[in-house]
């Protein structure tokens, strides 16, 4: 099994869900995380005086998929998300040991299973 | 007992071109005449009311969530405070009727409502009954101190700050108010001031002023090379809610300070407040695009509060023409007084100073300028603003250095970097972990520590 982990923009969630659901994953968790990269912070203004912002808000989400299903899943969100723009955001692709299903206590590729 | 603020009032309908006397002697004043007039001055005290929610809202907006809950006791002290106080020893010292114009005192409490005569027409040619005026008065009176709430904001501890707005509420203002509108010196001199851009915003605006200096910038407003560092308000929402409801608030404290329901007077005066209101937001929206081409939300709002302050001094005195250029001249003013604040090291998180010192100094001398009464001079409008300047200066500085070599004026460090909700009440004002429902055990990530809450709360152990 293989977890992508994916930092994008928040406006692009919409984008990267329906991407998802066209290549057939049913499942993601999505969190509000803050950091920068090379599109370094920004800069506000408050009351006359600027200020930079050096963490913006982003997304993550996160998917755990068998791994025959990473390379569609990384090619759907490179896809829904990008922008062109810098700050488009990053995905990753790590190896996972195991997965259980709560409900059923089902193991491996058969507890991340759409189907 | 005569309130020699009605009889200003009076004069000046009698002399203003533009107002039709109607109130004329109090035997002339029928029954209805005076119930109505009543009703508009109890509407207008409840309208002053409303401007403390006003105030807790612009405090809480412009300052940080970690600071709410501080924030918001202590605007809930003051009014508690003022009310009380103005019952006990404000009232008559504000209104001592005949005194030597400097200090008077009727004595404690409201027997006098109880005296014959004090609940009809005559006591203040059918504007009001003693009741109405106590709780007009008592409204006022607690808003001088909330001006400076907003300037201590962050930093201040608490009890501190309570004792400071006790004493400023039962004692400072109300003297001060006397020398005026209780009928003392500054009343004999001709100064003029209709419904308090110094008797309440200046006074308040210098006690704001000597706070924020003696007690010296929040922690990270200025960075180690003195660079300024903005420190941004948590909800631009609440700041507006705020603003908006002090608005509203101000056609109870222009519009009552006509102290009868007057029909010309009163609406003329609204619409002077109202003109002042508005163009002092475009005025601030205006001098700030002279320092940013991003518009800024939060000045624009003092902006409005500023030509509020700035039209009280001369709002039934200074035409609508003239009212709106006062608005506009006080929206730019505030502006530049923000900034220039900032500049010179003195922290005011809401910009308390600016609107309520700065804008109320202009106002004042605006009725010299536009009164279209020509008994109002400038120079004696000066001399009123010094005065009041003077003892409100010393008074305020007088009572936050004692407190300072005392009680201590400011939290440590620490705490104002955890913030003052939780070293002081030990209570969040947002509920960050989400609002769990009953549980046996209570909510996960909440333990119950069996003590009671009189028992010394630890904040850092949650």
């Amino acid at each position: 099994m293989k977890k992508i982990e994916a930092i994008i923009k928040p406006f692009k969630l919409d984008d990267a869900k329906e991407g998802l659901a066209k290549a057939g994953i049913q499942g993601l968790t999505v969190s509000e995380v803050k950091g920068f990269g090379r599109q370094k912070g920004h800069t506000e203004l408050y009351r006359g005086a600027e200020y930079v912002v050096d963490f913006l808000p982003k997304l993550k989400l996160e998917i755990v998929v068998a791994d025959d299903q990473a390379e569609k899943v990384v090619v759907a969100l490179q896809e829904a998300c990008q922008t062109g723009k810098i700050g488009d955001g990053k995905i990753f692709v790590l190896p996972v040991e195991d997965a259980v299903r709560i409900r059923t206590g089902e193991h491996g590729d058969a507890a991340v299973d759409a189907g | 007992m005569l309130r020699t603020r009605f009889l200003a009032a009076l004069s000046v309908v009698a002399s203003a071109s533009l107002a039709a006397p109607s109130l004329a002697l109090a035997d002339e004043i029928s029954p209805a005449l005076f119930t109505a007039n009543n009703v508009w001055m109890m509407l207008a005290a409840a309208l002053v009311f409303v401007m403390h929610l006003g105030f807790a809202m612009v405090e809480s907006g412009l300052t940080r969530a970690k600071n709410t809950t501080n924030i918001l006791f202590k605007n809930t002290f003051i009014i508690c405070a003022g009310i009380l106080t103005y019952f006990i020893v404000g009232f008559n010292l504000m209104y001592p009727g005949d005194f030597g114009g400097f200090l008077g005192f009727a004595g404690f409490g409201l027997s006098a409502g109880f005296a014959e005569g004090a609940n009809t027409p005559g006591y203040a040619g059918g504007g009001y009954t003693y009741w109405t005026d106590f709780l007009f008065q008592a409204m006022f009176a607690a808003t001088a101190a909330t001006i400076v709430s907003g300037a201590v904001a962050e930093r201040i501890k608490l009890g501190s700050f309570m004792i400071f707005s006790a004493i400023f509420v039962a004692l400072v203002y109300p003297i001060a108010g006397s020398w005026k509108w209780g009928g003392g010196f500054l009343d004999a001199a001709g100064f003029y001031d209709f419904a308090g851009s110094t008797l309440v915003h200046s006074v308040g605006g210098w006690g704001a002023l000597m706070g924020a200096m003696i007690l010296g910038p929040r922690l990270g407003k200025y960075a180690k090379d003195g660079r300024l560092m903005p420190i941004p308000g948590s909800s631009m929402p609440l700041t507006t809610v705020g603003v908006f409801l002090l608005w509203l608030g101000w056609f109870g404290f222009n519009g009552g300070s006509v102290l009868s329901a007057d029909p010309t007077l009163t609406s003329f005066t609204l619409v002077t407040t109202c003109l002042a209101a508005a163009s002092g937001g475009i005025g601030a929206m205006i001098a700030y695009a002279f320092v940013s081409s991003k518009p800024d939300l939060s000045m624009a709002l003092n902006g409005i509060l500023a030509g509020l302050v700035g039209i009280t001094a001369g709002a039934d005195v200074i035409n609508p023409n003239m009212a709106i250029l006062v608005g506009m001249i006080a929206g730019m003013l505030v502006v530049g007084s923000v900034l220039l604040f900032d500049k010179i090291k003195i922290d005011d998180p809401v910009g308390a100073i600016s609107v309520h010192l700065t804008c109320g100094i202009w106002g004042t001398l605006a009725v010299g300028l536009f009164s279209t009464n020509p008994e109002h001079s400038l120079l004696t409008q000066a001399y009123g603003v010094l005065c009041y300047g003077l003892f409100t200066v010393v008074c305020a500085s007088a009572i936050f250095l004692t407190l300072k070599a005392t009680l201590g004026l400011r939290v440590t460090e620490e705490e104002e970097l955890e913030g003052l909700d939780l070293s002081e009440h030990g209570m969040h004002a947002y509920d960050l972990a989400g609002s769990p429902g009953f549980m046996e055990d209570g909510p996960p990530g909440f333990r119950a520590t069996g003590a009671l809450a009189a028992s010394k709360l630890a904040p850092s152990e949650n």
